[in-house]
């Protein structure tokens, strides 16, 4: 597969797809991927406070019957294979975006995909938080919305940004398949030259790209997250 | 004026229920610094949580000011926890917070205005000698000005009862000594109601005027400070008075006489007792064990000594005559 990588055909082939395809594909990953994570976080910040809260011991105990079910529903979504879960989502895309097809669209089904990871994330960074800190709070008077806000949030801040940039580069992995669907990016660029036409040089390129792209996520991440902590003297 | 009626505490655990307070009942007065003592495992924590309501009482009542705690709804027990605020034994700062931002923090929870706040929470750090600290995170501070940062923080909203948990026992023994001078100065210029919890002797030496002493969940002694030390009664006061224990000498021997000398708040300072005995009547005596400590400029606690039987006569005589010492032979 490899033998004819370099043939000055496929050369001058992938340098013509690298100007003139490529720089749309970067975008649409980096477009699809922050925005993805965003709608997931959105979702997914939340469900994790409530896991956490809603706990019997919690700063705000939920019925039982809600936690469980909460529980359920997230374990359920995270063990569908993305591949098919994209395909079943179909009809909730159709609905909120008009079509199935196309890079917009495949931001559905990388956000469901998505969220309940995010919630996961999330409560194991919650978790990390002092209680005693949190039963300082209480013994000033906090309200339990002031607890989640003012102390377990905040005081979390650093593990969430390690997280977070966790979830950015799964999410970007996850966009790659989406080219399988019809969505943009440098993941459809690898599949339609590397996998349906036999470009290995071109699909090559793309796979570099993408290496990129999470070294730049994972180090701007985890250099945020070190500044932010404030415990490291 | 904090008074604990009946109170008990159960947990259920996976062992089986466990009776961490039985029957409690104390009062502690305004303007009291209050020493609640005992070994770990005594209930103390639970106790000091049960009058802030972070540990719900399973029967009993706990009324600060008139009013009754457990019956407060919760937006009320909150407001109402604004006026009795807590230190703790890990300081339990906010860490991703500046220490203004840490003292403010109480204030915010009530809606004070930013600036409000924060000159407030500049006096307070004055007030705790840190006020260069304004800027720093807890992490770079040292224990003992950690916890000088939570006195700030639980003084931001004026309360009328500080509970302090184990404050001192992170801290070495002149910090220790620093933190309770500072608390001593609040109680008094501030007149804020102070209850210590503590298995220290010398924390409740040092600054208590009156103390309860718990036993397995019990209140076995209270009292003034002074009286409970000098003549501690229950087998859970002895052992904190005597932590070596008083009874560990060596049977009498032949000829012998020995008598326990109790020191009850004398000058003995000023007074070489034994020495004198001997100079001045002739009597030799062994001593077998002492155990005394001082508060303030008096000695408390009690001495063995051992006579020849000739001389008991002699030594009891003299001995008597001391001021503030009480003698009986054994």
């Amino acid at each position: 597969m490899f033998s004819n990588l370099f043939t000055p055909q496929a050369v001058e082939e992938a340098l013509l797809i690298l100007k003139t395809q490529i720089p749309l594909a970067i975008w649409e990953t980096v477009y699809v991927t922050v925005l993805s994570t965003a709608f997931a976080i959105v979702l997914g910040l939340p469900l994790g406070v409530l896991l956490v809260v809603g706990e019997k011991n919690g700063v705000l105990p939920l019925p039982k019957g809600l936690m469980h079910a909460l529980g359920v529903v997230i374990n359920l979504l995270r063990s569908i294979p993305f591949l098919i879960l994209m395909i079943m989502v179909f009809p909730l895309t159709r609905l909120i975006v008009g079509t199935t097809v196309g890079t917009v669209a495949s931001i559905v089904p990388l956000v469901i995909a998505a969220f309940p990871f995010v919630a996961r994330l999330v409560e194991s960074s919650l978790r990390e938080v002092n209680p005693n800190i949190i039963e300082a709070a209480q013994s000033m008077g906090a309200t339990p919305l002031q607890i989640i806000c003012k102390v377990m949030i905040p005081e979390s801040i650093p593990s969430l940004i390690s997280n977070a940039t966790i979830a950015i580069t799964t999410i970007l992995g996850y966009s790659a398949m989406s080219g399988i669907i019809g969505g943009g990016g440098l993941g459809k660029i690898a599949i339609n030259y590397g996998y349906y036409r036999y470009k290995f040089l071109v699909m090559l390129i793309a796979v570099i790209l993408l290496i990129l792209l999470v070294q730049i996520f994972q180090s701007v991440g985890t250099r945020i997250a070190v500044k932010s902590d404030k415990r490291l003297k | 004026m904090i008074e604990l009626v009946h109170l008990h505490k159960t947990f259920e655990t996976a062992d089986g229920t466990v009776e961490a307070l039985k029957d409690i009942n104390l009062s502690i007065a305004d303007g009291d610094i209050f020493g609640i003592i005992g070994m770990s495992g005594a209930g103390k924590s639970t106790l000091v949580r049960c009058i802030n309501m972070l540990e719900r009482p399973t029967s009993g009542n706990v009324i600060v000011g008139g009013e009754d705690m457990a019956a407060m709804s919760p937006a009320k027990l909150r407001e109402k926890r604004r006026s009795i605020t807590m230190i703790f034994q890990q300081f339990n700062l906010l860490m991703q917070r500046t220490c203004l931002k840490n003292v403010c923090f109480p204030m915010e929870l009530e809606g004070v205005g930013k600036k409000e706040a924060r000159k407030k929470a500049m006096e307070l750090l004055s007030l705790v000698g840190l006020p260069d600290k304004a800027k720093s995170y807890p992490a770079q501070l040292s224990g003992g000005q950690q916890q000088r940062v939570a006195i700030a923080r639980a003084l931001a909203t004026n309360p009328q009862v500080l509970l302090c948990d184990e404050a001192t026992s992170a801290l070495d023994p002149n910090t220790t000594h620093a933190i309770l001078e500072l608390i001593r100065d609040i109680n008094q210029k501030l007149g804020i109601t102070v209850v210590v919890i503590t298995h220290q002797m010398s924390v409740v030496e040092d600054i208590c005027n009156r103390v309860a002493i718990l036993d397995e969940g019990r209140v076995v002694e209270q009292g003034n400070v002074k009286d409970v030390f000098a003549n501690p009664q229950s087998a859970a006061a002895k052992k904190l008075v005597f932590p070596n224990g008083e009874e560990t000498v060596l049977p009498p021997g032949k000829g012998e006489t020995r008598l326990r000398v109790l020191f009850n708040g004398s000058n003995t300072a000023d007074l070489p007792l034994i020495a004198t005995m001997a100079a001045q009547h002739g009597v030799l005596a062994k001593i077998l064990g002492a155990s005394t400590r001082s508060l303030g400029a008096q000695a408390f606690g009690e001495m063995l000594i051992s006579v020849p039987d000739a001389d008991a006569e002699k030594a009891l005589t003299f001995l008597r005559s001391a001021e503030g010492i009480v003698v009986e032979e054994v």
